[in-house]
């Protein structure tokens, strides 16, 4: 957790030297805080209160490096319970789970549905991992399915088995993507530890509950096994949520570090109902985990937890911004409406929809607003008459109609006239303020 | 070190607002801590469904939506029946979609006749939603107020440009209202004290954040919501105590996802989807927290109700 300046400040030499490249200590210190500065920019801070700052400016929940090269991801590192208060950092990763029981068909078929992906505002959406369980305890059994798995993929792995002699082979057999061991427990403790530092890879700590956990985390720092993810052992989604609220404000409240990591829950285990699964691994993206385990992928529910992963990981403090340009909607013609707005993605969503509602083929033109709304846009003066004209120029809609009418957001209407001064030929008509009356004002232009 | 469970210190309390005519009521609020933090203090009420019911036959919904309703769904009354005794509705959220003024454009005499005839006909409390056309919205739910007297309708969405018009028939007739903001803390708050000021009494209010779906700007929704209970439950603003209410079916049912065929973009049975749809996106706003959420699919419904169930219940 990090200090607060003042806490900073209690630490520093005090001389206001101003050799860090600010007036004051105090002021360096309020810049360390807000992670504006590096605490090497001090020529004069004792060692002492140099261990006690990185100490105290380590992540509250430790960032764990997931499998290798550019499939590799991130999970923990999150600084807040809800996303206002600055965001959410690294997203949870989705993983399909395949069995050594599974016959090749059914194998090959879960690899396959491991590749569905998404295409929204410019974002590749995606699933990361494929966890492989050992339920025969058939060491050989599970080597040859982890060696398909790794021949036949570029997922990252899960390798599930208490028995350390299975996790042994499946190891051996992926050791160079760095797969997830899962799980290490009280009693298996040693010889996982020891496969865990063999193959320098990350371990989940499996326990029964919050206490256990913590004892066992401890005991694997001790051992200087620093890559951890927690699993509390909780199987059903009431346990599950608690577990997950109590890690992360654990971790972040009392900074307590045995807590401190990124962890991995199981809906797989959860339910036999997929669609029931999917609502509980919802639950599961908003409400802190690190890892969800799906017993499969199927379009109809991996496609909505990815959008919801999308939603909930988006940076609040920075708006999504949609590409400019003409968007056809419905196949328009020469006759159809030309309607303007800005590239705020939610303004875009909202609108192309409420056009695609309205069932009147249209030209959505798209400006580039740096992600602002229709609003703050115009406030910023940056969705304007100046700034709306050179671009209607720029896209050439003109050798796409034979109109040229214009309809711009209700918000903007003061702007209409200074829009078609530096127009001529064109009409400005100002359309609704809300999207939702789109379709109502759009059939009125098709009558 | 020991693990010791970490303590949030709430001070406030979501107000118990109790819905519906006399001797049917049901009541909503009520929290003192986070949604689902059951293993900190009593979730004195669980999240109330209410089953949308449209006042005309709707022309622009997929074959899932309609398929369990396609036996009543030129008929408001029946369609509200059917939702209650085949799918157990708790409450019904009737929609004026039909009194749009760039649609059916139906008047305010007619929309209030299919209400009451609704309202008659079920015992379970009753949602009254316009079409956020301010001016048609003013004479709609005035005229239904008036109608609908003692029938303690939920009637919305009441905003800054009709809230005294609206408002003042409210407090005439007795119904709750509806606050609605466009997604922004403070201007919920700004449109509860404008309530309050008028005289609409605090257990006649309802906050209604304006939602979205997942994939159309959930997140926005899902962060005011959080802001909204955060501020109520642990900075003591009672203008920000009164329960939510999430208009969710009509956002997840007109996005082109749920439009798309078996399939088409690697989107599996189209089915499922649109129900996966609705319930994640009610789920989401449930967490953030939603107390009523209005739905469509029934199996979108069940789905939300046995998970709320596995949350609240047995681990205490």
């Amino acid at each position: 957790m990090p200090l607060t300046g003042i806490e900073i400040f209690k630490l520093l030499p005090k001389t206001n030297c101003g050799e860090c490249g600010v007036p004051t200590c105090l002021a360096f210190a309020m810049s360390l805080a807000g992670g504006k500065a590096e605490l090497t920019s001090c020529p004069y801070v004792s060692e002492e209160a140099k261990t006690q700052l990185m100490e105290a400016s380590a992540p509250a929940i430790t960032p764990v490096t997931i499998g290798v090269s550019d499939r590799a991801f991130k999970i923990g590192n999150d600084t807040v319970m809800f996303r206002h208060e600055k965001t959410f950092v690294n997203p949870p990763a989705l993983a399909i789970l395949i069995t050594d029981t599974m016959n090749d068909s059914e194998i090959d078929a879960r690899l396959e549905r491991f590749k569905l992906q998404y295409e929204r505002i410019g974002v590749t959406l995606r699933a990361e991992m494929i966890a492989i369980r050992d339920d025969s305890g058939d060491a050989e059994k599970f080597e040859s399915i982890v060696t398909k798995v790794k021949q036949n993929s570029d997922g990252n792995i899960i390798l599930m088995s208490n028995n350390p002699d299975v996790m042994a082979t499946g190891l051996k057999a992926c050791a160079n993507r760095r797969p997830l061991i899962y799980a290490i427990t009280e009693d298996n403790l040693d010889q996982m530890v020891k496969l865990a530092r063999d193959y320098s890879c990350p371990i989940v700590a499996k326990a029964t509950n919050l206490e256990g956990l913590s004892e066992l985390t401890t005991k694997l720092t001790k051992l200087g096994i620093k890559d951890i993810v927690l699993d509390s052992g909780a199987r059903t989604p009431s346990q599950t949520f608690k577990d997950q609220i109590l890690i992360r404000n654990a971790a972040l409240k009392n900074k307590f570090r045995p807590l401190g990591f990124p962890t991995i829950v199981l809906p797989c285990e959860m339910t036999d109902n997929p669609m029931k699964e999917a609502v509980f691994a919802s639950i599961f993206i908003a409400k802190y985990s690190g890892i969800i385990v799906l017993s499969d992928f199927q379009g109809e529910s991996l496609f909505p937890l990815l959008l919801e992963r999308l939603n909930i990981f988006t940076d609040p403090q920075r708006p999504l911004a949609t590409t400019e340009g003409i968007y056809e909607i419905g196949g328009p013609d020469e006759n159809s409406p030309v309607l303007i707005t800005t590239n705020f993605s939610l303004t875009y969503f909202l609108i192309s929809g409420e056009i695609e509602t309205s069932r009147i083929p249209s030209y959505l033109l798209i400006m580039d607003t740096e992600g602002l709304s229709v609003l703050t846009a115009w406030a910023a003066g940056k969705f304007n008459s100046d700034t709306i004209v050179p671009f209607i120029k720029k896209t050439n809609i003109t050798e796409k109609i034979k109109h040229r009418k214009l309809i711009i957001p209700g918000y903007i209407a003061a702007e209409s006239g200074g829009i078609e001064e530096a127009l001529p030929g064109w009409e400005v008509l100002v359309g609704p303020r809300e999207g939702a009356n789109i379709p109502a004002y759009l059939k009125i232009w098709d009558k | 070190m020991v693990f010791k469970i970490p303590d949030i210190t709430y001070n406030g309390k979501i107000r118990e607002i109790k819905l519906g005519k006399e001797d049917n009521t049901l009541t909503v609020g009520g929290e003192t801590a986070y949604p689902f933090y059951h293993f900190e203090y009593e979730m004195p009420t669980l999240p109330r469904i209410a089953m949308e019911v449209w006042d005309c036959s709707p022309d622009d919904w997929p074959e899932a939506a309609i398929e369990p309703f396609a036996d009543v769904i030129n008929d408001s009354v029946a369609w509200a029946k059917k939702c209650i005794a085949n799918y157990g509705a708790e409450m019904i959220a009737l929609q004026l979609i039909s009194t749009d003024p760039g649609g059916i454009n139906r008047s305010a005499d007619e929309a209030a006749k299919i209400v009451k005839k609704v309202a008659d006909a079920i015992t379970v409390p009753l949602i009254v939603w316009g079409t956020a056309n301010h001016e048609k919205d003013s004479e709609v739910l005035r005229k239904i107020a008036e109608s609908c007297a003692g029938e303690n309708l939920i009637i919305g969405p009441v905003e800054e440009g009709n809230y005294r018009r609206i408002g003042a028939a409210a407090i005439g007739y007795h119904h709750a209202v509806a606050s609605s903001s466009p997604i922004d803390v403070n201007l919920a708050k700004q449109l509860n004290i404008l309530l309050g000021n008028l005289g609409v009494p605090d257990d006649l209010i309802l906050i209604d954040p304006t939602v979205s779906g997942i994939g159309y700007g959930i997140e926005y929704s899902y962060s005011v919501m959080e802001r909204i209970r955060m501020a109520g439950l642990t900075q003591q603003d009672d203008r920000l105590q009164f329960p939510i209410i999430c208009n969710i079916a009509k956002e997840v049912w007109k996005t082109k996802e749920v439009h798309m065929a078996n399939d088409e973009f690697n989107m599996g049975n189209a089915r499922k989807r649109g129900i996966l749809m609705e319930a994640i996106s009610a789920m989401v706003l449930l967490l953030a927290g939603g107390n009523i959420l209005v739905m469509r699919h029934p199996e979108a419904i069940k789905l939300i109700r046995e998970t709320v169930a596995e949350l609240t219940g047995s681990t205490k």
